[in-house]
This record gives C-alpha cells, sequence and structure tokens, in this order.
C-alpha cells in the first residue's frame, strides 16, 4: 500500500509501516493516525516522539513491554503503564504507534 | 551435563571444528557430518588433532557422509567411530544438549 | 535450580555468536532471535567468540555499505533484560581486541570457562 501527503506519494508495506523510514514527516504521522481512527494529542505525539528517539538510539522498535518500562523510566509510572499506552493506542501502543512514528514492526513483538 | 557438538563444515575451509574442539569438556560428543567427515581421515593435516580429541571426548562421524564423498570407513583415525543416522539420533538423546557449530 | 514459571521451567538458553556482520546475515539473525526470545521469561545467555567479537566492536559505520547498521541495537538489550553477555578472553586476544573495543558492557571470560558454562545451558544456537 501508500500513503499520499501533499501530493507525494509514499510506499508501506501492506500492513501500512513504511517501506523508508526516512520518508516520515509529521503531516503523513497525522494521516496514519487518522487510518488507524487516532487523532493525534500532545500526549500522542510524546509517545511517537520517544519511539522515534528509540529508534534512533537503538535501530530497532521496541516491544511493547520494553517501550512501557522505558517511558516508566523517563516519564514516570503514570505514563509507562499498559492502561495508560493502550488508551492512547487502543490497538497496541507497540503496533500502533510505530506505525505512526514510521517505524518498522516492533522487534520481539510476538 | 554433556554436550552433543555436530560440525559440518571441513576444517581445511572454516574454522568452525577447531572453536568446537576448543569448547568441549570431558564427557561431550562430537560428530562430524557433511564436508567435516573429511577431518576423520587418517594422513590429514588434522589427524593428529582428532586422535587427540578422541581420547578426550567420544568422537564420531556420519557413515553415509564419508561413503558420499568417496571416503573409506575403515580409514578413519584410530579412536572415531562411525554411526549411522540411528547412532546420531542416540547420541543426542544421549546428551542434554545439542549444539551445532555453523 | 530451576524456577518455575506460569507454563514451565525457565531454561538456560545460550545463543553463541561466531561470526562478524555484514559478510552473512547470521548475526542480524541470532540478534533478531535474541531479542524475540526476551518474550518468553527464559535464562537467556548471548556469547560472543570467534569473529562474533567483531559483531560488538565500536564505531561501525555502514553508510558506504547501504546496509542497516544494526550494532546500537545491541545497547537495547538490556532494555530487554538480556544481561548476560560474554565474551572470549582469547577471541578478543587473537584478533588484537580488548574490552575497551566493545560498545556494549560484557562479561570477558577465559575459553575454558566459555566451554565450561556451554555445558550448563539446556539449549544452545550457534551461528
Amino acid at each position: 500500500m501508500a500513503y499520499s501527503v501533499a501530493g507525494k506519494t509514499i510506499d508501506a508495506d501492506e500492513e501500512g509501516y513504511l517501506v523508508d523510514i526516512n520518508q516520515w514527516n509529521e503531516e503523513l504521522a497525522d494521516l496514519i493516525a487518522k487510518d488507524e481512527g487516532i487523532t493525534m494529542s500532545p500526549e500522542h505525539w510524546e509517545v511517537v516522539n520517544f519511539l522515534r528517539d528509540y529508534y534512533a538510539e537503538y535501530q530497532i522498535a521496541p516491544a511493547v513491554r520494553v517501550l512501557t518500562k522505558a517511558i516508566a523510566k523517563k516519564m514516570g509510572p503514570e505514563k509507562g503503564s499498559n492502561k495508560y499506552l493502550y488508551e492512547l493506542f487502543p490497538y497496541g501502543p507497540g503496533k500502533q504507534a510505530c506505525k505512526i512514528a514510521g517505524l518498522p514492526k516492533p522487534t520481539g513483538c510476538v | 551435563m554433556s554436550i552433543l557438538h555436530t560440525v559440518n563444515k571441513s576444517p581445511f575451509e572454516r574454522s568452525n571444528l577447531n572453536s568446537c574442539l576448543s569448547h568441549v569438556t570431558a564427557g561431550d560428543s562430537v560428530l562430524l557430518m557433511e564436508d567435516a567427515v573429511v577431518a576423520a581421515m587418517t594422513g590429514t593435516a588434522y589427524a593428529d588433532r582428532i586422535a587427540d580429541a578422541a581420547k578426550q571426548v567420544k568422537l564420531c562421524v556420519l557413515g553415509a557422509d564419508l561413503r558420499a564423498r568417496g571416503l573409506d570407513p575403515a580409514k578413519v583415525v584410530d579412536g572415531v567411530a562411525v554411526v549411522d543416522y540411528a547412532g546420531f539420533v542416540d547420541l543426542a538423546a544421549a546428551n542434554n544438549a545439542v549444539q551445532a557449530w555453523l | 535450580m530451576e524456577e518455575e514459571f506460569e507454563g514451565g521451567a525457565v531454561k538456560k538458553f545460550m545463543y553463541v555468536n561466531r561470526k562478524p556482520p555484514y559478510g552473512t546475515v547470521y548475526a542480524l539473525e541470532v540478534l533478531e532471535m535474541v531479542l524475540i526470545s526476551a518474550a518468553f521469561d527464559q535464562d537467556v545467555h548471548v556469547a560472543f567468540l570467534d569473529d562474533g567479537v567483531y559483531q560488538i566492536k565500536k564505531g561501525q559505520d555502514t553508510k558506504e555499505l547501504g546496509h542497516k547498521n544494526f550494532s546500537p541495537t545491541y545497547r537495547a538489550l538490556e532494555g530487554y533484560d538480556i544481561e548476560k553477555l560474554y565474551v572470549e578472553q582469547e577471541s578478543l586476544d587473537e584478533r588484537g581486541l580488548t574490552e575497551a573495543d566493545l560498545l556494549v558492557p560484557v562479561e570477558v571470560i577465559s575459553r575454558a570457562d566459555m566451554a565450561r558454562l556451554m555445558g550448563e545451558m539446556d539449549v544452545i544456537l550457534t551461528a
């Protein structure tokens, strides 16, 4: 499949994950989120940006368990909880937030 | 605890066999298979190493792979046992873990 | 010394890395397997010996290869609760490397200790 943003076509795999992470931009993130039924709020952006930073540092999309723990470490236990993250991303913070962040599907996500 | 180590590459091409033999402990077994069977033969540059190893561990070679390569099972280094596939299974069952040195 | 958890006993797994990165796909495949294995709450050990020590050499830059540099991912292992990383002293010595050349905290052990450690494992995967 592919996304279309500002007249540009951006390739994605059959599940909607970007083929080339470098083609990501915030406008595209909004579009992917909309496809997922999510309206991006500052709280959504906080998680998406956290994922992008994580990817930049480790070159992988973290498993949900790892993401939750890392967010708890950085932003406190309130946000670093399954409840909080699933409220933001009902179909899975790993899968949905990674897709919106332009990352591949999480490694170690089974 | 003991390990069955399997090696499937010729020592003339790869370091697998050398590395394997450097990591065996008493009670382990080593099975030479596929291209690694060349190491079981007498007269090679590795024959002494194999003969030494056979004193410490149970050293076996898969007969089918020898015969496929025209290598005579009667001419393997002393202390090396020629086994068939059933023997391979027995070795796997007799050890706690199998480590394939790929 | 097996701990029980829902579903069965925790087993000792060891992933043994013997190949350098990039020339073949083994290093990356094992790394992904290790990351996935973290989901199963097993006692995971990761060993680097022979050319496998090059997988965690500092300063890898793959830009010109057009290949993803996956070496930073070894630093993510800690976050996956995989903290038992072992490097063989002799393998470092043979390659003129020291612990200071490695990009992730490891325990450097002798070849003899590595062999003993392997003997304690329930499952060993070497690549």
